[in-house]
């Protein structure tokens, strides 16, 4: 059996050829798409960030939560855009770089870790740190895992069947 | 009004994520995401910065929970280290890490004194 080719930067694999010339011949649908994703992505983590404050020297719950999930379906997403829609163009840029690129964020895991330090609660940054890292690998892998698998039965549905999808 | 500053700066963020990764990608022939670390970085310190100054709530919105938090990524940081150890350069993995760790906070840290020192 052989492994369809996935790429290690969901965001953008220049190994990948089609990835290299996604520019052309105009930037502007991928930009385009990930700008909008972007502001989706963002708008919803900024909502829950609003949703759910946290104390200075508190756990950031509302950042743990946007990203475990958006690494979650990240893993969701790159195995179907590696294996069932690998030839719509725009749906990585969109949903991938854009809406989860944007929903999920590195800058203010580390600056609500730094708060907690700041606001002398050490012991919650460290725990902070180390929590949303491990759930949001747990949750990467989880996301890739079943979908395969559920990929993998799909494709090995008996044929004869209804010939289904869309 | 927050609302739609949160808007604007994620508009210019995400695409810049991928502009850089793209520049960044250019230059190496490397497996290690040296893209992706440097928009975490970049954003990270930007973030620390705007967080010391302290920043208004209105640029806060663009500046910080916009642009900086469409600029850097957990998504993008996380499915990379994984597909480094299914791809068996467990090396790169941990290195990606502790780089992306170390150096995130270490940037955030910097722009905090960097901010602190021009506010007095």
């Amino acid at each position: 059996m052989t492994e369809p080719a996935m790429s290690v930067d969901p965001d953008v694999d220049l190994h990948a050829p089609e990835q290299r010339r996604e520019l052309r011949p105009s930037p502007w649908p991928v930009l385009a798409s990930i700008s909008a994703g972007g502001v989706l992505g963002s708008l919803a983590r900024y909502g829950l960030s609003e949703a759910l404050p946290h104390p200075a020297g508190g756990f950031a719950w509302a950042t743990f939560a946007v990203n475990v999930s958006g690494c979650l379906l990240i893993g969701v997403l790159m195995v179907l855009v590696n294996q069932v829609w690998s030839r719509r163009r725009l749906v990585r840029p969109f949903l991938g770089v854009g809406v989860l690129g944007g929903y999920t964020t590195f800058s203010t895991y580390v600056v609500d870790a730094q708060r907690a330090v700041v606001a002398g609660a050490p012991e919650t940054a460290l725990l902070y740190l180390a929590a949303t890292l491990a759930a949001a690998l747990l949750a990467v892998w989880a996301g890739t895992a079943v979908t395969s698998a559920a990929v993998g039965r799909w494709r090995a549905r008996p044929a004869g069947g209804e010939a289904g999808g869309r | 009004m927050t609302v739609l500053m949160v808007v604007l700066g994620a508009a210019v963020g995400a695409p810049l994520r991928y502009l850089v990764d793209r520049f960044v990608q250019t230059r190496h022939e490397s497996a290690f995401p040296w893209g992706t670390l440097a928009v975490n970085i970049g954003g990270s310190a930007l973030l620390g910065f705007l967080a010391g100054l302290p920043a208004s709530p209105t640029v806060m919105a663009a500046l910080g929970t916009g642009f900086c938090g469409a600029l850097t990524t957990y998504s993008t940081f996380s499915y990379e280290t994984l597909r480094l150890v299914q791809d068996g350069a467990r090396f790169y993995a941990v290195a990606n890490l502790a780089a992306s760790l170390t150096g995130g906070l270490g940037a955030a840290y910097v722009g905090l004194v960097v901010a602190t020192a021009v506010t007095g």
